[in-house]
């Protein structure tokens, strides 16, 4: 009996590319990919079912596929992408309707996987140098999606708290980089000068988008319960990732950010106010725990930027390929239709 | 203030057999339990490592430091032998001086003259302040967070200098110098026993005359928000540039015996008498140095 995995957030760049690796993995039966939006990825026995996030929905669904197995993935961390209200309902909220829908007595869940981020710990100037998962935040959150990433981290623990048999692994990711993810810090590493705050160069961890997928599976597969920091090794100055990308620093007063944020969102460069203090004080996550429970990280963070240096040099040079366009009736061919072969002939 | 990358292309050193295990020089086994050592890592364009630090321009300012150590200051030490050439090790000092000379001093000496790196834990402070923040980072300075101090000395073996009086060192008056302040709560006694490193207590002699503080002004350091806002002899004598130039008193430094802490270490919590009477101990044993050093010296400025 293989596993049968819901993932949340099908749509986003994560829920797609998990789906994508988990189809790659022969002991998956089943994948059911929820999400508002379709997914972006080419995905093939993937059941993607367009919903929202709401208790009832999750709880029929959970229920009707008894689903073994939950990736939520469908967390925002980019504050500049949605709006905080609209952040609150989808990570607050969601969260929780998730796991009731994952507590109901009918429920078959025995491993959950939360894709949680750094964020949570904060960039204040009091901190460690090195975030271990059990370290303490040295000041209050200030910003909005780190207090809705501190309640959802309170939900899962609560969950883990009363479902002893559950295999609940919330995993935190430092900053992302890759070919193709998109974020504040890409974008500012993109731009024709980097900005950075004057007075500062700080210290930064990265990980790579494919460290990241292989985290998620790696947990599942090797059942690893429990909080886990997920950052390649090694820390870098801000100074030093805009020169392994070939840019030039714009160095941003310290004060009046706010004014001249208005000016950079012109420039297409927005910088939420997390951000802005990640490039004020940095952020280090100590990664060695999941690297003792046999993790093997490609990347370093020096490595991650060298990566993405390399597919933005590309993309300048050949352009953009184009993102996939999912089409619902190829889609359902694919998935229904008694033509296609479902092992491979000879 | 950004970091010029140097693009030269390293040798990469082949690994000794004895190569010490916290060095990172195991880079053979890339990005797994090992810190990276930046300083051979291929794919770090600096020598910054994760405390900020960079031997690279530490190098260079060095240079520029040497003439004010040695002619300047005219720094001399007793008993340098007693800083451990290898492991880890927490150094204690008494502060003085309202900018002190004492933490460069002390630093560059056993650079220079040992070879070893040491780090400098600050308050805080430190971290907020722009540009001068980057000056101290880069030159060894890590922000006085206990976490930070167990990684540097148990997993990484490193010296690090501590100035358990605090910001009241400084803040001495004239009228108040070489009279140790309390030596906080013991917290570097606790930072060393859970580290399981040795204590080596330093006593100077000299700081308090390098920038005197002649009176305080309270209002202004609660405006700006920083421990005291002195007003210094070199202040009187040469007006406002008296906050850059110290005096050139002669320093001395006389390393006392280590202090090996008889428990072990990694434990949750130590007894805090024992804490506090081994923070007691140490700083009597700097006292009484510091009396015998200041009887002995004929000349503030000639020693």
């Amino acid at each position: 009996m293989g596993r049968r995995v819901l993932v949340t957030g099908i749509g986003t760049f994560w829920g797609g590319r998990v789906a994508e690796a988990l189809e790659r993995d022969p002991g998956v039966d089943v994948i059911v990919g929820l999400g508002a939006r379709a997914p972006s990825v080419e995905l093939e026995r993937t059941e993607y079912v367009k919903a929202d996030e709401s208790y009832s929905i999750l709880s029929r669904i959970v229920r009707a596929t008894g689903v073994d197995t939950i990736v939520h993935t469908f967390l925002a961390v980019d504050s500049s992408q949605v709006s905080s209200r609209q952040m609150h309902e989808t990570n607050v909220i969601g969260t929780m309707n998730l796991f009731a829908a994952a507590s109901q007595p009918e429920s078959r869940v025995r491993n959950v996987v939360v894709k949680s981020s750094t964020l949570v710990y904060g960039s204040n100037h009091a901190d460690p140098a090195w975030f271990a998962e059990d370290s303490r935040r040295s000041a209050r959150p200030r910003h909005r999606v780190e207090r809705s990433l501190l309640e959802v981290e309170g939900y899962v623990r609560d969950y883990a708290a009363d479902n002893p048999g559950v295999t609940v692994s919330l995993l935190r990711f430092s900053n992302v980089l890759g070919r193709d993810i998109v974020t504040p810090l890409t974008r500012a590493l993109e731009a024709p000068l980097v900005p950075c705050v004057f007075g500062y160069d700080p210290r930064v961890q990265f990980v790579h988008e494919r460290d990241v997928v292989r985290a998620i599976t790696f947990v599942l597969d090797h059942d690893t319960g429990g909080t886990y920091n997920v950052a390649g090794a090694g820390v870098l100055p801000w100074s030093e990732v805009a020169s392994i990308c070939g840019k030039r620093l714009l160095p941003l007063p310290p004060a009046g950010r706010i004014a001249l944020s208005g000016l950079l969102h012109r420039v297409g460069i927005d910088l939420p106010p997390e951000v802005l203090d990640l490039l004020t004080y940095g952020r280090g996550a100590d990664n060695r725990r999941l690297v003792r429970a046999g993790f093997d990280y490609e990347f370093t963070s020096a490595g991650a930027v060298h990566a993405f240096a390399e597919a933005s040099r590309l993309r300048h040079t050949v352009g953009e390929h184009q993102p996939y366009r999912y089409e619902r009736d190829v889609e359902d061919f694919f998935r229904h239709s008694p033509a296609v072969l479902r092992s491979p002939p000879g | 203030m950004a970091e010029t990358p140097s693009r030269k292309p390293r040798l990469v050193p082949v690994p000794s057999e004895d190569a010490a295990p916290f060095r990172g020089q195991d880079w053979l086994a890339p990005n797994q339990e090992r810190p990276q050592n930046p300083e051979v890592d291929p794919e770090r364009l600096s020598d910054v490592d994760e405390w900020g630090r960079s031997q690279h321009l530490r190098d260079i300012l060095a240079r520029l430091y040497d003439p004010i150590y040695d002619r300047w200051f005219r720094v001399e030490w007793e008993g340098f032998d007693r800083i451990p050439r290898e492991g880890g090790a927490l150094l204690v000092a008494n502060h003085a001086g309202a900018i002190p000379a004492d933490a460069p001093c002390i630093m560059h000496g056993i650079e220079r003259d040992l070879g070893r790196p040491v780090y400098g834990l600050a308050d805080e402070l430190f971290k907020r302040i722009p540009l001068v923040n980057l000056g101290w980072s880069r030159l060894g300075g890590v922000q006085a967070h206990p976490d930070n101090a167990y990684r540097l000395l148990r997993e990484q073996g490193q010296l690090v200098l501590v100035f358990p009086e605090g910001s009241k060192g400084p803040g001495k008056t004239y009228g108040e110098r070489y009279q140790l302040r309390r030596f906080g709560r013991g917290g570097f006694v606790q930072i060393a026993m859970r580290a399981g490193v040795p204590i080596v207590p330093l006593a100077v002699v000299g700081n308090e005359e390098t920038m005197p503080i002649v009176a305080k002004v309270p209002a202004l350091s609660k405006a700006l928000g920083v421990p005291y806002a002195p007003i210094t002899a070199n202040m009187l004598a040469l007006g406002p540039l008296g906050l850059l130039v110290p005096f050139p008193a002669k320093m001395r430094i006389r390393v006392l015996d280590p202090v090996v802490l008889d428990v072990a270490p990694d434990l949750p919590r130590y007894s805090r008498s024992r804490i506090m009477d081994t923070s007691e101990a140490i700083r009597h044993a700097i006292q009484e140095e510091l009396y015998d050093m200041l009887a002995r010296r004929k000349s503030i400025w000639f020693g």
